[in-house]
């Protein structure tokens, strides 16, 4: 393929993109009416561009991605499954796209109505009582659910509980959320088996406790089977138990948080409930709450009186607002669709076939690929580079000649726990055609790690770059183009 | 498949779950539709309520309901960029990666300084991220912050702060709308303001600068109103440290709030304090120029609780359409729409002044103002009625500005709609 220029780069003084007519005010003059010492003369070197140079310029950037529209997209963690193109058009209907999020009451009606009824249809999946859609990613719910966690103590009198415990499966953002929140961070080791144990956790539970941070199925795609006993553990210590929900896809219907002990939760709209991850957002990161923790919710919440709805935030013992407005509507509309487009049954078929396909991949290539646990997983499955490792060929170079094969990598080197973690989430979404094909492929590599592992060491060479320079890009930094280069 | 597995049924995959956590009954939810009922069903909720882009509106106060040309939704509607993930893999990402390195190529000239990151989540988090930034750079506890910032930044600032136990101090306004920097307070991390601010009033941002650092704190330049950023004399051109803000107006619908796509800049010098995704150039084993995620020891998944931030995403897809929005718009694109907003504004205020309202506030507006409008509550009715959406009665948002509205015109607001709001307001 052919290299695209910057904008900047291609720009051309007196070109524009889309005409603007005069308006049908009169004009002013703009140093006159606000003051010339407030008006800047121009934007120098700002891109100056017809309308088919820009989307050409986007067109063919474009083809320089992967996305799940392109290919199978086994990124463990992450749940890559297919976003229905119904959701776009939904979430794009002017009576919800153009809707200002402050508009009177009376002209939300309808918007809020949805968001109400999300609301609902999240709770039950959590097995618990009260739903925010205010954060706007799973990190700010992580932020908001520990906030919470924190002025429940608080409100109890409770003001030396300081310490959150996260085992050391957990994703970067918990200790970071934490953090956030002021608050000390104290890791749990998981037993050789994979799993949390209660005892390793009694042993570190105290009247400093504030939180256990757990996520379940952990990161190695195992149920945590203590799970009751260490909410007991904790609870019996006087801390809350806080699911990260990213690995819901493997509980719909099947379990709920709630039942296993947990107080908080947060859902990753765009990991289970199917809206597209753009590149890197927007997500959107509801949380699920007790009653108990209900006082202590962001504001605003909405109100159903009868049949209307408003918005409120009078409430004293509220964290306070963590977004602007009401979340990520346009977000949180279209998991509302995916949920109403599946229904019960349809949602427990996702981690039904979520869990087959991980299962399938684990056991068509553990003879090849060491699984580091030898159980059975639930929505994804770890493998690791340690027979390749003989070789020369270590886990990135397994993902860069994925890449040669038309697909996209697992996620790896996670969970921290595993060296040279391979983390496979294939989603429900893939046919067995689908599977076989990357299975054979991924079989393939192991054969050529053996007898040529220069073909892998030195992928990927079909994408449009080779292995980037990353020692460069972060020892001399350019992080914008200017004239001067 | 299961044969491979070992298991002769589904149920069995989930033995793992001990049976006592195991649901009995289905989940209780409505029951699903297929699509052409879930269009019917979202649709009819869809005409409840009021949208900006079927009747005349003067809504903004943080959201700004502004022209989106068609290639915006065509071009962002793309499934390789829609359904991509985070760029970690460089080699099939280099779309996402040189897009963003161009966004944050604009962010920089708009906001005259040196480095910006790849977007936060919006404007509310973004200057909760630029504060706990300063606070971090100067090791104070305390943030001088002009009542004119929008009263949920101002919120959800202060529910970050509050965790790491930075404390925020409120700096007044004068008479005419804009800060009274001289009355902020001593020893504090930042001086955060924002321009234009919540009541519409462009704030002086060379005082503003020079009052913080006359007192070693960094001075932070807050945008709601993102196309200002076209006309007005940048934050870094005015001394500046730091400038964030919501880049909503560039091609997001408002959409009941979101998403939308924080942006923070800053200068080169801190970049290492800077929170979130940051793209950099660089050259690919061929030597060719390619981009990839940098820097990212500041960053959670490798610094965990020592990260600058929680922050594991940007609002990647809004940062496409900010980007597609102003390459389309181009240099003198925004700068004559930024025009036409003033011309509009002006045009609103001297029609609403001569049908004998008063503007509570003389300090130069962009495109955003307070009109006082007695009996406010029944001249609102007046204008649902007709139709419209007159603008914010602020009194919904705190204390003191009975019967004052916040009107905000823009290029989407014909001299017929304005003429019409005036009559509803004043007649």
């Amino acid at each position: 393929m052919f290299r695209e220029p910057l904008l900047f780069e291609s720009s051309r003084p007196g070109r524009a993109g889309v005409p603007i007519d005069d308006p049908d005010v009169p004009p002013v003059d703009v140093a006159r009416e606000l003051g010339a010492e407030l008006v800047r003369d121009d934007v120098p070197d700002f891109p100056e561009l017809g309308e088919l140079d820009v989307v050409r310029h986007f067109t063919r950037l474009s083809q320089w991605n992967y996305g799940i529209d392109s290919g199978f997209f086994p990124l463990g963690s992450c749940t890559m499954k297919y976003n229905p193109k119904i959701n776009e058009v939904i979430a794009r209907l002017p009576g919800l796209a153009g809707v200002h999020p402050l508009s009177a009451e009376a002209d939300i009606q309808g918007v809020l109505a949805l968001a109400c009824e999300l609301e609902a249809a999240l709770a039950e999946m959590a097995g618990l009582d009260r739903v925010t859609l205010q954060p706007a990613a799973g990190a700010q719910g992580e932020f908001v659910g520990v906030r919470m966690i924190q002025a429940y103590h608080r409100a109890r009198g409770d003001r030396q509980r300081t310490k959150v415990l996260i085992p050391d499966t957990a994703h970067g953002t918990n200790p970071a959320s934490a953090a956030l929140n002021g608050l000390e961070v104290v890791e749990v080791k998981s037993g050789a088996d994979g799993v949390v144990h209660p005892e390793a956790l009694a042993r570190l539970c105290d009247s400093h406790t504030a939180a256990l941070m757990l996520t379940n199925p952990n990161t190695l795609g195992i149920f945590e089977s203590h799970v009751e006993k260490l909410a007991e553990v904790v609870h019996a210590a006087g801390g809350l138990v806080y699911l990260d929900g990213a690995n819901m896809n493997a509980l719909l219907g099947v379990a709920k948080p709630g039942h296993m002990g947990v107080d908080v939760m947060h859902f990753n709209l765009h990991k289970t409930f199917s809206t597209p991850h753009g590149g890197g957002g927007p997500g959107a990161g509801p949380v699920a709450v007790r009653n108990a923790l209900a006082p202590f919710l962001p504001t605003p919440v909405i109100r159903r009186e009868g049949d209307r709805y408003r918005l409120d935030d009078e409430f004293p013992h509220s964290i306070g607002r963590v977004h602007a407005w009401y979340g990520n509507a346009g977000i949180w509309l279209r998991a509302l669709a995916y949920i109403r487009t599946l229904g019960a049954a349809g949602l427990c078929e996702v981690t039904s076939r979520a869990a087959l396909n991980a299962n399938y991949i684990l056991e068509s290539l553990r003879d090849v690929y060491e699984a580091p646990h030898g159980r059975r997983v639930m929505h994804e499955c770890v493998l690791t580079d340690r027979r390749q490792h003989d070789f020369g060929v270590t886990t990135s170079d397994i993902a860069k000649r994925l890449m040669d094969y038309g697909y996209h990598p697992p996620t790896i080197y996670f969970p921290l726990v595993v060296a040279g973690a391979l983390m496979i989430e294939p989603t429900e979404c893939e046919s067995q055609e689908t599977l076989d094909g990357f299975i054979e492929t991924m079989r393939a590599i192991a054969r050529e790690a053996e007898t040529e592992p220069g073909l892998v060491t030195g992928a990927p060479t079909r994408p449009i770059v080779r292995r980037l320079d990353e020692v460069r890009a972060a020892r001399k930094p350019r992080l914008r183009w200017t004239r001067s280069g | 498949m299961l044969a491979r597995i070992g298991v002769a049924s589904l149920e069995e995959l989930f033995e793992g779950v001990p049976a006592a956590l195991r649901s009995r009954a289905e989940l209780k939810l409505p029951p699903a539709l297929d699509e052409r009922a879930l269009v019917r069903f979202f649709a009819s909720h869809a005409a409840e309520n009021t949208s900006v882009l079927s009747s005349p509106s003067f809504l903004g106060g943080g959201a700004y309901h502004h022209f989106i040309p068609a290639a915006v939704d065509a071009l962002s509607s793309r499934g390789e960029f829609m359904t991509a993930y985070t760029p970690y893999q460089a080699e099939i990402s280099q779309g996402t990666l040189q897009m963003i390195f161009e966004f944050q190529t604009l962010i920089c000239q708009l906001t005259g300084l040196e480095v910006a990151n790849a977007s936060l989540y919006d404007g509310a988090s973004a200057v909760a991220e630029a504060s706990l930034m300063a606070a971090r750079l100067t090791r104070r506890d305390k943030l001088a912050v002009s009542a004119g910032l929008h009263p949920h930044w101002r919120e959800v600032l202060r529910t970050y702060c509050e965790g790491v136990g930075v404390s925020l101090e409120i700096v007044p306004l004068d008479a005419s709308g804009r800060t009274r920097f001289d009355a902020a307070p001593r020893e504090c991390a930042a001086l955060v303001v924002q321009s234009p601010n919540f009541l519409g009033c462009i704030e002086d941002l060379g005082a503003a600068a020079q009052a913080a650092h006359a007192q070693g704190a960094l001075a932070i330049a807050a945008t709601a109103e993102a196309l200002a950023l076209a006309l007005l004399k940048s934050p870094g051109e005015l001394g500046c440290d730091i400038a964030c803000g919501d880049a909503q107006s560039f091609g997001l619908p408002v959409s009941f709030g979101g998403p939308y796509a924080g942006f923070l800049a800053t200068r080169e010098k801190y970049v290492r304090q800077l929170p979130g995704r940051l793209i950099g150039e660089s050259v690919d084993a061929a030597g060719e120029r390619a981009f990839v995620m940098t820097l990212t020891t500041r960053e959670q998944h490798i610094r965990r609780e020592k990260a600058t931030s929680n922050i594991c995403t940007n609002q990647g897809l809004c940062a496409l359409r900010v980007t597609i929005w102003l390459a389309l718009l181009g240099r003198r694109g925004i700068r004559r729409l930024a025009e036409i907003n003033v011309a509009s504004a002006s045009y609103a205020r001297k029609a609403l002044t001569r049908a004998g309202l008063a503007l509570p506030y003389s300090a130069p507006v962009f495109n955003e103002f307070v009109v006082r409008v007695p009996g406010l509550s029944g001249r609102l009715e007046r204008c649902r009625a007709q139709g419209i959406q007159p603008g914010v009665a602020l009194a919904r948002l705190g204390d003191a500005h009975a019967d004052e509205l916040l009107v905000c015109t823009t290029e989407m607001n014909t001299r017929a709609q304005i003429d019409a709001l005036v009559r509803e307001l004043a007649a």
